[in-house]
């Protein structure tokens, strides 16, 4: 049961006497008390400190080391103490989890030693109040990374058998693995460095020659430089495919924007390979060949620090891209503004409200070239208001955006971890809420043993039986169970609930079974399940009257239903579901919401899973048809959230 | 200058912070003496002081407040929804209507349930569902309650609960206890009722040894 609220449980129980004048059924009998002492203080001696609480408060959380009998162990028979050998500090915050079910973690503490303690005295770290979560998995993790960083420098030094491909894929990863990849690593580096330094030197002017022209280099020296551009391409394919060949995930390698870089570096070269000297598409050719600049990016793999420049830039993109609309409205209001102050003035270079926006431009930026300059009145006025707005408006971001950035990194970050965090409290809580359901369930299904043993008259085996949950868990379920018999309805598991919705939508033949009519089927469950009754129930063609398996032989007479409806159910379909007694007018409160009529000649879906979740329509029962004969059209085929094919029927 | 105005604008909200959040938040309330309740109620002193023990550790403030009521009951139900009927016990239990249980309205409650008279248990029930306390319990009156108790079984139930299962049993029980068939049951009526149902007496007893 959930934390705490144990001390509830009397209240909530005596609560329920609200249903009794409601409920039809008679209601079980309450889990005898046995232990009927007096509260009492309990002593624990922790490493010399004493610490006292009430036994009760200890009790809250039977499944921890307190709770439960194992402090017997520890238990110091001449000083009537619990006598502990830990840490007192620690121990501290794990007594306040009893007394206020909070677990705090105390930021002094070292985090493995307080986890140590944590499981040392039985308590999981997720029960950690939310106040301290936060800070216990940060530090968690970072103690984690560092281990890590500890484990991978060993992990390096062992080899383990990888195969060829993946040693390369590791060499070319991280260069420091072998001197092989070491060289391979700078061989590259130099290469890419020639690559650009060519380009840049092929512009320069070189001298002149014969003619009075300033010949640029690569002019002049054509096929020196075509041979310098034609190695380093060479060795930027030769390099490519050797990282294609090795990635482990080639289409995913192909997406990577370093791959993408290299393809774009070396395409240029390969395309004027490939065309002529053609006078039209010379100037296209010439424009490709800015893109071997992109080589210069083939860096970011030798350096760490561009590619955290680059990351970081992708994460403040929506900052930037903001501020960049932001600029772009003040531009284009001062130069429509520039352009009809400017307008009257003859010669202007304000020609066109674009061609203000240079303007604009650089007089924001305070670059001021003084290429165009405003010649009335109204224009210098607007113009001298732009670029006083333009200081501010380019002294103001500059820091906006850095704190920004901050901000905004350590806020993903945050959120991140907040939203792994949350998903992982809802599972918490998701677990607590059907551990809880489980238990209740399951104690059902002993209880009902418990009720045949009695019958069958082994005692050993009920107080075996008995003694295995704790009075306080007894006493839930017995709460539970008055809930049951308030309502004539009875707590099932989830992937059974499926099954019985499943069958009760079956509703085609009609069915042989004359026996019981669904409202009295309640009644039926509710007084027969007591098990104090010992007529057998005419239960032979109930909805759930499959043949139950051979160790329930002596019950199948009691309470048939209720051992179906605790066992997960088999799905060996047998005809015998089929025996249904229709009832066209019930409705049936069931996720398959209100299906009237169906029709049974169906194209089987291919698996059905057992605890697929939003399951519509009716399982296979017969041996499956090959898939691509559509039955009945008025069948169609729906994909529940787990992924297995439905069919989901529509009422004809 | 408008991206100039936005950004002083956007500083300057942040900033501003609100009396309201300056409000005391803790309110504190100290209940009667034990002897009081002792007079009041059927408990022991034992039995009072460990109660209030329990109650004082949960709520440390010691007022119960419909909210933290109706999560604590929703722990006891984890496969339904169990704040309706929450709401109508918080109701039940907050016998001055001011909105939150004191220690001890909860204690005089459990006092009358567990170790009450049938007849004052029958009271309390009754009390319980007579949700606007007009001495009779109208079939919406019931309705509600039946609603709010099948919404504690939740959805995975067998047989599945259908829609008008809490609708029929209303009509079953009106048919039980209205006695003149005037479409109200009073108190009479329900106490004698009950009285003469033997399971419902049974089930009184159940919880004498809660404490």
């Amino acid at each position: 049961m959930a934390t705490g609220v144990a001390a509830w449980l009397p209240f909530a129980r005596a609560a329920a006497i609200g249903w009794m004048p409601v409920a039809n059924c008679p209601m079980p009998i309450a889990p005898r008390d046995n232990s009927r002492k007096q509260d009492e203080l309990i002593i624990l001696n922790v490493s010399g400190r004493r610490f006292q609480t009430w036994r009760t408060t200890l009790d809250r959380y039977p499944d921890t080391l307190l709770g439960s009998s194992e402090k017997d162990f520890f238990y110091n028979e001449e000083t009537k103490e619990y006598f502990f050998d830990r840490d007192p500090d620690a121990f501290r915050s794990i007594l306040n989890f009893y007394r206020t079910g909070k677990l705090h973690y105390p930021r002094h503490e070292c985090i493995s030693a307080y986890d140590e303690e944590l499981t040392f005295f039985g308590i999981i770290p997720e029960i950690i109040g939310d106040c301290c979560y936060e800070e216990y998995k940060d530090r968690k993790r970072e103690n984690l990374e560092r281990l890590q960083d500890d484990q991978e420098e060993n992990k390096d030094l062992k080899q383990p058998n990888l195969n060829f491909r993946e040693t390369m894929w590791r060499a070319f990863e991280n260069p420091h693995t072998s001197t092989l990849a070491l060289v391979f690593y700078y061989v590259t580096g130099f290469f890419i460095a020639i690559s650009v330094i060519t380009n840049v030197v092929e512009t320069v002017p070189c001298g002149t020659t014969t003619n009075q022209k300033d010949m640029p280099c690569g002019e002049r020296y054509t096929v020196a430089f075509f041979c310098i551009d034609t190695a380093c391409v060479m060795i930027f394919t030769v390099e490519y495919l050797l990282r294609l060949f090795a990635a482990p995930s080639r289409y995913r390698f192909m997406r990577s924007v370093m791959s993408i870089i290299d393809v774009v570096a070396i395409l240029p070269y390969y395309i004027g390979l490939v065309m002529t000297n053609n006078e039209d598409v010379s100037g296209a050719f010439v424009t490709l060949r800015v893109f071997r600049v992109f080589r210069i990016f083939k860096f970011s793999r030798h350096s760490q620090g561009l590619r955290i420049l680059g990351y970081t830039l992708k994460s403040c993109a929506s900052e930037l891209g903001f501020l960049l609309f932001s600029l772009t409205m003040a531009i284009i209001i001062f130069a429509t503004v520039m352009f009809y102050a400017e307008k009257g003035s003859s010669s202007s270079k304000f020609t066109s409200i674009p061609a203000s926006f240079w303007y604009t431009i650089v007089t924001m930026t305070t670059l001021g070239y003084g290429d165009m300059v405003p010649k009335t009145i109204a224009g210098k006025i607007f113009g001298s208001i732009c670029s006083l707005s333009g200081v501010l408006v380019i002294a103001l971001p500059v820091p906006v955006i850095v704190s920004n950035f901050s901000r905004i990194y350590h806020q993903n970050q945050r959120a991140d971890k907040r939203r792994a965090q949350k998903k992982a409290r809802l599972a918490r809580i998701r677990i607590a809420k059907s551990g809880s359901a489980n238990a209740f369930l399951q104690s059902k299904h002993n209880g009902l043993l418990n009720e045949l043993l009695e019958l069958t008259g082994s005692e050993e085996d009920e107080q075996k039986l008995i003694k295995s949950i704790s009075l306080l868990k007894s006493q839930h379920h017995h709460l539970l169970r008055c809930l049951e018999k308030t309502t004539a309805h009875e707590f099932v598991d989830e992937q059974v609930y499926e099954q019985n919705c499943l069958e009760t939508a079956l509703q085609t033949y009609p069915s042989h079974s004359s026996s019981i009519a669904s409202h009295d089927s309640p009644a039926v469950t509710c007084c027969g399940a007591s098990g104090k009754k010992n007529t057998p129930l005419p239960n032979a063609n109930l909805p759930l009257a499959n043949p139950v398996p051979s160790h329930r032989g002596p019950l199948q007479e009691l309470s048939a239903l209720h051992i179906q409806s605790a066992d997960p159910l088999s799905h060996t379909s047998s005809r015998s579901n089929l025996n249904l007694r229709t009832d066209e007018s019930k409705r049936i409160n069931c996720k398959s919401g209100r299906i009237t009529t169906a029709i049974i000649s169906l194209p089987t879906p291919p698996a059905l899973a057992p605890d697929a979740d939003g399951l519509h329509g009716p399982p296979q029962r017969r041996p499956p048809p090959p898939l691509g004969h559509p039955a009945a059209p008025s069948i169609q085929t729906t994909t529940s959230s787990a992924g297995t094919n439905i069919v989901k029927v529509s009422a004809l | 200058t408008v991206f100039v105005v936005w950004l002083v604008n956007t500083r300057g909200r942040q900033r501003a912070p609100s009396d309201s959040d300056l409000e005391l938040s803790t309110v504190r309330h100290q209940p009667e003496g034990l002897d009081q309740l002792q007079a009041q109620t059927k408990f022991t002193r034992k039995e009072l002081q460990s109660l209030y023990r329990g109650f004082k550790n949960e709520c440390p403030s010691g007022l119960v407040d419909e909210e933290t009521f109706k999560s604590i009951y929703s722990q006891f139900f984890p496969q339904g929804d169990a704040s309706t009927y929450a709401h109508f016990l918080f109701n039940a239990f907050d016998i001055d209507r001011n909105g939150s249980i004191r220690f001890e309205d909860f204690v005089i409650g459990l006092s009358v349930l567990l170790r009450g008279s049938v007849t004052e248990k029958l009271n309390w029930a009754f009390n319980l569902y007579d949700i606007n306390k007009d001495g009779y319990i109208t079939k919406e009156e019931m309705l509600a309650i039946m609603k709010s108790i099948y919404d504690m079984m939740g959805r995975y139930t067998y047989p599945c609960v259908r829609d008008d299962a809490p609708s029929e049993h209303v009509d079953k029980f009106f048919q039980k206890m209205d006695k003149n068939r005037d479409g109200v049951v009073t108190i009479e009526e329900f106490i004698e009722t009950c009285q003469k149902d033997e399971n419902i007496m049974n089930s009184m007893q159940l919880f004498e040894n809660v404490i």
